[in-house]
């Protein structure tokens, strides 16, 4: 199967990006080939192998319900692009 | 013997016998540093480097201290430093100053070393030449018409060009192994998760590991054994002891068994690579070991599994960069999805965007199991392949890329550049220790020596990479300079 340019515009729209005409064009081909690259697995029988998420067969750790973390808001916020009264700013959303 | 071309075990014993000051080091480097025009640093930071010199000469007058005391460094520009740019390479964090340092910062904070700047690397870690960064390609010491090979290009540069005594760096998918072998030095990637990923910048989170890029193996388990052990905040950080990594560098590899898996040498491998290779292997028979062919049957499946698995990942770990919180942030936008989608749009570099297309492609629904379900189950088999080398043999030997450096700007299709990659990909699906060392020459450019080991193999691989460093020399060769 390929992928449309139609396709790639919605596949950008998902992970919030926009393309120019020419990104468009470029990203078909090439999102095209790295897809045709992948098509190689189809030649292995997997269906009794368990997907492996992780390298190491480890359990996730447990920790004590304990405060660890000061409160580095201002910090946090001093390398934000836009704050007020201790809130991030965005364009407005709702009226 | 210019100061430049010292280990780190050279430098600290200079150090202490007063025949030369930290500060003194550091202006050394810094001035070299200002000289160069390889690109390899993205921040030079000169001042915070002469105060830590300071401290460090302070340290060794009281005979305090460690071996790494005052010893330059240069660091990715993946790793947080508080209050310093950390870009990873990237227009997006161009104007990201860190608000806290990562833990491998802190380490070598700890270690009293001095950082001489943040070093240059593809965009967050994404890219095998290093020309995919923001800021600008950076240039081959041995040739500055070649690549230094990617994501740690920068590191590799800065080593092998005399810009600093070490270096850090991360590898995904061969990041640290690759440069190290273009560039002619020494880089060792350990197991997942011996080294902290906390405020290392995440690219693909169950594949990404830090690790050392010097002069010599055992430079690298000096640097390993200040970079390694669990931290609480990582929590996929191993539970597990860390040995000295220099204690066993003298032992004998008689008896040693290699293993060389068929795959890693057929068609592709360029052949004055190859016999390099095989020359640096034959080194190793007449110290005593003993060579044993072997097959990794779904080597081939790595490329394709890893370009799944690593933009999968992706897709998901750069969704934060969206110019609300911290990073770039498009000029007056109009709603808020224009301020997404222009922040992200015009932050991101062509590569990162066609990976995280693919990973929220592989991930959409309908078509996750036909690619990420079974991609994680090659991972699995090709993890798998490994699991049955290691009850045959003591370590795999192979080469590192399928060639020495190629020019810079040469391959154009992003499919080509994955290609090269062959190599180093399946070590970092089965979350096993890599290494690269100096192995020899082709066309004046440096071949690399790959080592696959079992997992928390480390100081196994050093004590074999030392052990070859004894007997030859390639790892003391240094580009001539105009």
């Amino acid at each position: 199967m390929s992928l449309s340019e139609e396709q790639v515009t919605q596949i950008a729209y998902l992970a919030r990006l926009t393309l120019s005409d020419a990104e468009l064009k470029d990203n078909t081909k090439d999102l095209n080939a790295i897809l045709g690259l992948a098509e190689q697995l189809g030649a292995i029988e997997t269906d009794d192998i368990e997907p492996m998420a992780h390298p190491l067969h480890m359990t996730q750790r447990l920790r004590a319900d304990v405060v660890t973390e000061q409160d580095h808001s201002d910090l946090f916020q001093s390398i934000a692009p836009k704050t007020g009264n201790k809130h991030y700013l965005v364009p407005t959303v709702i009226e | 013997m210019s100061i430049h071309t010292q280990t780190i075990a050279q430098l600290a014993q200079g150090l202490k016998d007063k025949e030369f000051s930290s500060v003194e080091l550091t202006q050394h480097y810094l001035k070299r540093i200002q000289q160069s025009d390889l690109n390899a640093f993205i921040t030079v930071t000169d001042e915070l480097a002469m105060a830590q010199a300071q401290a460090a000469d302070e340290k060794i007058a009281k005979g305090a201290g460690s071996i790494l005391t005052g010893i330059p460094y240069a660091h990715k520009d993946i790793f947080c430093t508080q209050g310093v740019k950390t870009s990873a390479g990237s227009k997006m964090l161009d104007n990201f100053i860190a608000p806290y340092d990562a833990t491998v910062s802190h380490q070598l904070n700890q270690a009293d070393t001095v950082m001489l700047g943040k070093v240059n690397m593809d965009e967050f870690a994404m890219g095998s030449s290093n020309e995919n960064s923001f800021y600008g390609a950076v240039k081959n010491p041995w040739n500055t018409d070649k690549i230094p090979g990617g994501s740690s290009g920068g590191s590799a540069a800065a080593v092998a060009g005399g810009l600093s005594c070490f270096a850090t760096g991360t590898d995904t998918g061969g990041s640290i192994r690759q440069p190290a072998s273009l560039c002619g030095i020494t880089g060792l990637k350990p197991t997942y998760g011996r080294v902290s990923r906390y405020g290392m910048i995440a690219y693909a989170s169950s594949l990404d590991q830090a690790g050392p890029m010097t002069k010599t193996a055992e430079d690298a388990a000096i640097v390993l054994n200040a970079m390694a052990g669990f931290d609480e905040k990582d929590s996929t950080s191993a539970e597990q002891a860390v040995p000295d990594y220099t204690a066993n560098l003298n032992d004998s590899v008689k008896g040693l068994t290699i293993g060389l898996p068929k795959e890693f040498f057929s068609e592709g491998l360029d052949d004055e690579v190859a016999t390099q290779v095989m020359n640096a292997v034959k080194e190793f028979e007449a110290m005593g070991a003993t060579v044993k062919e072997i097959s990794l049957p779904n080597s081939a499946y790595a490329i394709p599994t890893y370009y799944i698995v690593a933009p999968c990942e992706c897709s998901s770990n750069l969704s934060r960069l969206d110019g609300v919180r911290y990073g770039y942030r498009c000029d007056n936008p109009k709603d808020l999805e224009d301020l997404y989608l222009r922040s992200r749009s015009e932050g991101f570099g062509a590569e990162v965007k066609r990976r995280i297309m693919i990973g929220a492609y592989a991930l959409s629904a309908g078509y996750y199991d036909a690619y990420y379900l079974k991609a994680q189950k090659t991972r699995h088999l090709i993890s798998e392949d490994f699991k049955k080398a290691f009850n045959e043999v003591d370590v795999i030997m192979g080469p590192v890329s399928p060639t020495t450096a190629f020019d810079l700007g040469s391959v154009k299709d992003p499919v080509s550049m994955y290609l090269a990659d062959i190599y180093t990909l399946s070590a970092n699906l089965a979350g096993l220790p890599g290494m690269s060392i100096p192995a020899g020459f082709s066309n004046k450019l440096p071949v690399g020596l790959q080592l696959i080991g079992n997992y928390w193999s480390e100081s196994k691989l050093l004590n074999i990479a030392h052990q070859f460093q004894l007997q030859t020399n390639w790892h003391q060769q240094m580009p001539q300079e105009n």
